[in-house]
């Protein structure tokens, strides 16, 4: 069945969040979070460090009990270990006197809940051979992990990610710590493996703007609240007030996009400051 | 450097070494215990010890062997064997530092400092009573700083039985807890009991300490275990790899340090021969400090 064939009969969803509400020691840091993807699909999940992105993505992993609600892969209720789901962490920090190779790390993608050693195969060196050559890795193949650049160390864990063939691609903040090119091209990268494994890619970031062009669709999520659909359909001044319970303005500015908080009403900075939110948003770019 | 200076250097070593093995080194049954329990130790140690200092827990193995301490002197006054006085303390200690919460980053060196403190409180007692009761300070000083030359052959079953039951555990786990010691993120994602295997790992070092504490004592035990480890990682870049070598950088620094203590029964000031540990230790380090010899080439080169 062809990407456009699925969306066309209304595409079964590999992902549904349905009404996830998420307590931690008497503080809500999800509050009825519902969306869902499909297979294709390359979504952004929006929000300022500490919106609960981070507490999501363990839910979904299974990591979180929620409080409420639940999780569907591919229509059923998630299990412990869940070959559908991919994950790449945040805060990836490998020591360079670390002896593992990019291939290792890759290697271990597809067999680390085994017991055992791995033995050497000619299918399993092609396996890993081939999913380093889809994330472009193939250069720093033999090299230390810990030895990578900040955008190579990604690709070799996307391959990491990859090789088990999951039908969702989990990356929290893979562009932290990334300068602006390396970012795009890790951006192009996933936007690429998502059309062409027909794998959904859900990835976590405080800014929207690398993620602008190739973005489907856009989780946002403010004070544990989430809205979902298309960029055009959610980043708005009205959509995002009422998720952040305050008014903010989305400026569009050559192109990016800017969400300012309103800082004229008392009142509103005050609800922001209750949920323990930046004043500076998602989106913000500070220009010098 | 060339083959050929490369081929007379090992000629001259060997011929400077020829005269340097005594007579009656390879006869000697004391020697052959202590080369068969010495290489045994060193495998497992190497292998252990590689994961050991992947996953920062360095700490953790030296307060094991520390700790060793307390067993070994309380198996010589009730009069059994010190390789049961290792094996019970480690087990304990090893269990009481998973339940304080070894497994948190935060509680690691605490649970551990809290165990290891407790442990050498108990320790003080028995070695006082050991050598007080017994009227000898020897027995003391072969549990801290070992002998490989007093281990009995009788308990030679034994130390293999228990190297292969650790060998089992690490090769078993040795995905899940390479990919854990990476990321327990990334493990825990995967469907891993991260908690479980940690437990199941600290066994492991608690029983690979003890073994090594037969032959070079509690307190320099550490030093087979990290020091083999830390010059493997530095010389390798795959983890299968790294445990074969520092398996076998443990092994020839023991085989190495069995002979110089064997020679050393005719060396000066005292002609009884110097400890086995001093020479292991010593060998260990100097194949660490070497170890970073590349890197640092590598270095100056870029800089240049």
């Amino acid at each position: 069945m062809t990407d456009r064939g699925e969306r066309a009969a209304g595409a079964k969803e590999i992902l549904s969040v349905q009404g996830i509400t998420v307590v931690l020691s008497g503080r809500e840091i999800l509050r009825d979070v519902s969306f869902a993807i499909r297979p294709g699909e390359f979504t952004g999940l929006i929000g300022s460090n500490g919106a609960g992105k981070t507490t999501l993505f363990r839910v979904i992993l299974g990591l979180q009990a929620p409080s409420a609600g639940q999780v569907l892969l591919a229509g059923r209720a998630r299990s412990s270990r869940n070959p559908l789901i991919g994950y790449v962490p945040q805060k990836f920090v490998l020591d360079p006197d670390m002896p593992l190779r990019a291939r290792d790390l890759v290697g271990l993608g597809l067999d680390a809940h085994r017991f055992g050693i791995p033995l050497p195969s000619r299918a399993r060196r092609a396996l890993i051979n081939e999913n380093l050559a889809a994330v472009g890795a193939e250069r720093f193949a033999d090299a230390r992990v810990g030895e990578l650049s900040g955008g190579e160390q990604q690709r070799v864990l996307i391959a990491h990610a990859l090789v088990a063939r999951p039908k969702l691609l989990l990356l929290d903040e893979p562009l932290a710590n990334l300068d602006l090119r390396a970012a795009q091209e890790v951006v192009a990268l996933l936007a690429r493996l998502a059309k062409e494994l027909k794998i959904a890619v859900l990835i976590s970031a405080h800014e929207m703007n690398p993620l602008l062009p190739v973005m489907d669709r856009i989780v946002y999520i403010a004070a544990g609240r989430a809205a979902s659909g298309t960029t055009a359909e959610v980043v708005r001044a009205d959509v995002l007030s009422e998720l952040y319970g305050s008014h903010v303005d989305v400026l569009n500015v050559h192109g990016r996009v800017l969400v300012v908080a309103g800082a004229g009403d008392d009142s509103d900075r005050s609800e922001v400051g209750q949920h323990g939110h930046d004043v500076v948003v998602p989106g913000l770019e500070i220009v010098s | 450097m060339s083959g050929s200076s490369l081929h007379g250097l090992s000629g001259a070593v060997f011929a400077l070494l020829a005269p340097v093995i005594e007579p009656g080194f390879f006869s000697s049954e004391v020697v052959h215990v202590a080369i068969v329990v010495g290489a045994v130790v060193a495998i497992v140690s190497g292998t252990v010890g590689v994961f050991t200092v992947i996953r920062g827990q360095s700490f953790a193995g030296e307060a094991l062997g520390d700790i060793g301490t307390t067993g070994g002197s309380g198996a010589f006054l009730v009069g059994v064997g010190p390789l049961l006085g290792f094996l019970v303390i480690g087990v304990v200690a090893a269990g009481a530092m998973e339940m304080i919460g070894i497994q948190r980053a935060r509680g690691r060196d605490l649970a551990t400092g809290m165990v290891l403190g407790a442990g050498l409180g108990l320790a003080a007692l028995l070695l006082y009573l050991d050598s007080t009761v017994h009227n000898t300070t020897g027995a003391t000083f072969t549990i801290l700083f070992g002998s490989v030359f007093t281990v009995a052959s009788s308990t030679i079953p034994l130390i293999v039985l228990l190297s292969v039951v650790v060998l089992a555990i690490v090769f078993a786990l040795y995905r899940p807890l390479l990919l854990s010691s990476i990321s327990a993120e990334m493990a825990a994602a995967r469907g891993i009991h991260v908690r479980a295997l940690g437990g199941a790992y600290l066994l492991a070092l608690a029983l690979a300490v003890a073994l090594a504490s037969m032959t070079i004592g509690t307190i320099l035990s550490t030093a087979l275990l990290v020091g083999p480890a830390a010059s493997a990682l530095r010389l390798t870049r795959r983890p299968s790899h790294a445990i074969a070598l520092a398996g076998s950088i443990g092994v020839a620094a023991m085989w190495l340090g069995i002979l110089l203590a064997y020679d050393s029964f005719s060396w000066p000031p005292v002609q009884t021969g110097w400890p086995v540990s001093f020479f292991v230790v010593t060998l260990i380090l100097i194949v660490y400090l070497l170890s970073g010899l590349p890197r640092l080439l590598r270095t100056r080169t870029r800089a240049v």
